[in-house]
């Protein structure tokens, strides 16, 4: 099952639904055609698009709107708050090329503040999928929420099968006394082979899809940082206001603490360059990962890193 | 009982701080019980400087300019989706015209053919400080909206017959939008106020406000000192 095949199934079967983009059809390309007049396309409007999508909202549609990342979380920002948020309408946001995948785009494109902003808004909610089977697996549920919802969109296929998605519960793929690793989105692919790296080094590792960033699963976080010696929080996004944000908060709120290593965007825009090229720089490859937690160096062997379609 | 009847026809208030002209409204449609405009910025109320859907009657909250185009565009396209007949109308102001996302919205909307909507420009010919040709020049009004593929008419917007003929031809051409621009004068009815630039946000005095509410009826004009707070 697909992005684009889940979206067609549930628009086609509740009227409700009406797909828009700002002219970015990458996700959508065969809608226009199923969908006609409950397929939008504003052009280059990001503004109007979500002007429009809680216009719709308002009369009881539920739009499932698409935009570049950065466009959509930056150039219409204020609408998304004012015009979802305040009124709570139930605006799905499907953002495409968030993080690393914006690959040689540049910095205009990248968006690694998109899950503060969007976590800031109050009603929002927000998510994140490791790859397309993650994402099919959580967006029925996300779909139905009464809420406005930001879903960073990632349709990369993976080997990984992903458990059912609770609304609001982190993916426990395994759990470790010596370290867990809390990630989300794009950045799983690469934990995992971190993990395995750990593993053959002899350490007990646990892992977290956190797949749900608000709200955030508290209890997993808890739970690991009762059962585990340090967490590592791995996120394709600025340290500031992300996961690693998220679990300072939580840890506060319950007067715990936790030995902590953040391996996230410091202050910076990230290399752009070939995905593979990208995360090799940047040191955010499975054994780069693996490396930094282990604070030596490893011969285990990096996989290969899939290119994403469009640097073919 | 129109609130909430998905075939009525919908009034956006773009030009949200335009909200106390919407109060007097309701009060006379019997919508809004007078007696609460005293709550004025009360926490006990609703009633404050913007519109917000707390005040039946509002459909939309505003107050950050050059929004409500494209949410009006929306609903639009909502009641075109289901065949309906209702028009939408969405008010704005010449100053808020400097909202590139107003801009946009005109294309979306004639790039939708979306004919059962109304943009509605007061065009006072001022912005917050200033007129706008001193600031940011909108002429020739007409034609950049004719460019921008509406059908547009202008009127007097204090000519009551010429609103009526005008807002009961609706579309005005088939698949485009419809824009009205009305020249209007900013205080009309007020000579002490009319026009004038530094009278445009005061917080006037009690006598203040009694002799300007006899100048309304036609007696003398009020001597004001109140200056201006713009806060904008």
């Amino acid at each position: 099952m697909t992005y684009e095949e889940l979206l067609k199934q549930t628009a086609l079967n509740d009227e409700r639904f009406i797909v828009m983009t700002a002219e970015n059809r990458a996700l959508v390309r065969t809608l226009p055609a199923v969908l006609k007049g409950r397929f939008i396309d504003t052009g280059i409007t990001e503004q109007t698009m979500i002007g429009a999508a809680a216009g719709l909202a308002l009369r009881g549609r539920i739009p499932v709107v698409h935009a570049l990342s950065s466009f959509l979380t930056m150039r219409a920002f204020e609408f998304i708050r004012t015009d979802a948020g305040i009124p709570n309408l139930p605006l799905k946001l499907s953002s495409f090329i968030p993080g690393f995948l914006s690959d040689g785009n540049g910095a205009t494109h990248q968006s690694i503040e998109d899950i503060a902003l969007m976590r800031g808004i109050p009603n929002m909610t927000v998510f994140a999928a490791a790859d397309e089977d993650d994402l099919v697996k959580m967006l029925p549920q996300i779909w139905q929420l009464p809420n406005p919802s930001y879903v960073r969109i990632c349709t990369r296929t993976s080997l990984y099968k992903h458990n059912d998605f609770e609304m609001g519960k982190a993916e426990v793929i395994s759990e470790g006394s010596d370290v867990t690793i809390l990630t989300y989105g794009f950045m799983f692919e690469q934990c995992l082979i971190a993990k395995d790296i750990l593993e053959s080094e002899g350490l007990s590792v646990g892992l977290l899809n956190m797949r749900s960033l608000k709200p955030v699963d508290e209890a997993a976080i808890l739970k690991v940082v009762k059962n585990s010696e340090m967490l590592v929080t791995v996120e394709d996004h600025f340290q500031t206001g992300g996961l690693y944000s998220i679990l300072a908060e939580v840890l506060l709120e319950n007067q715990k603490t936790a030995k902590v290593l953040p391996i996230a965007l410091k202050e910076k825009w990230f290399k752009p360059a070939r995905l593979n090229e990208v995360l090799e720089y940047e040191g955010f490859t499975g054994k780069q990962i693996a490396e930094k937690i282990l604070g030596t160096r490893v011969n285990a062997t990096q996989p290969e890193i899939a290119l994403t379609e469009f640097a073919e | 009982e129109t609130f909430d009847n998905p075939n009525r026809d919908y009034l956006f208030l773009s030009k949200g701080h335009d909200v106390p002209a919407l109060y007097g409204t309701f009060v006379e449609l019997g919508w809004l019980d007078a007696a609460r405009l005293k709550n004025h910025l009360s926490a006990a109320d609703n009633i404050y400087w913007h519109p917000n859907t707390k005040i039946d009657g509002i459909e939309f909250h505003s107050g950050s300019l050059g929004h409500l185009p494209s949410v009006s565009i929306g609903v639009a396209m909502d009641i075109k989706l289901r065949g309906g007949k209702n028009k939408v109308v969405c008010i704005l102001g010449d100053g808020e015209l400097n909202e590139g996302s107003c801009w946009e919205a005109v294309l979306v909307a004639n790039a939708y053919k979306l004919d059962n909507l109304i943009f509605v420009i007061d065009r006072n010919h001022f912005q917050a400080n200033m007129r706008t040709e001193d600031l940011i020049p909108l002429e020739p009004l007409h034609d950049k909206f004719t460019a921008f593929g509406a059908v547009v008419k202008r009127i007097d917007g204090h000519d009551f017959n010429a609103l009526h003929d005008t807002f009961s031809t609706f579309p005005f051409e088939k698949d485009k939008l419809n824009v009205v621009i009305c020249d209007t004068v900013r205080g009309k009815g007020l000579p002490s106020i009319e026009e004038r630039a530094d009278r445009w946000f005061c917080n006037f005095t009690e006598g203040e406000v009694n002799s300007l509410l006899k100048e309304l009826e036609g007696e003398a004009m009020t001597e004001l000192e109140s200056e201006t707070l713009v806060v904008r």
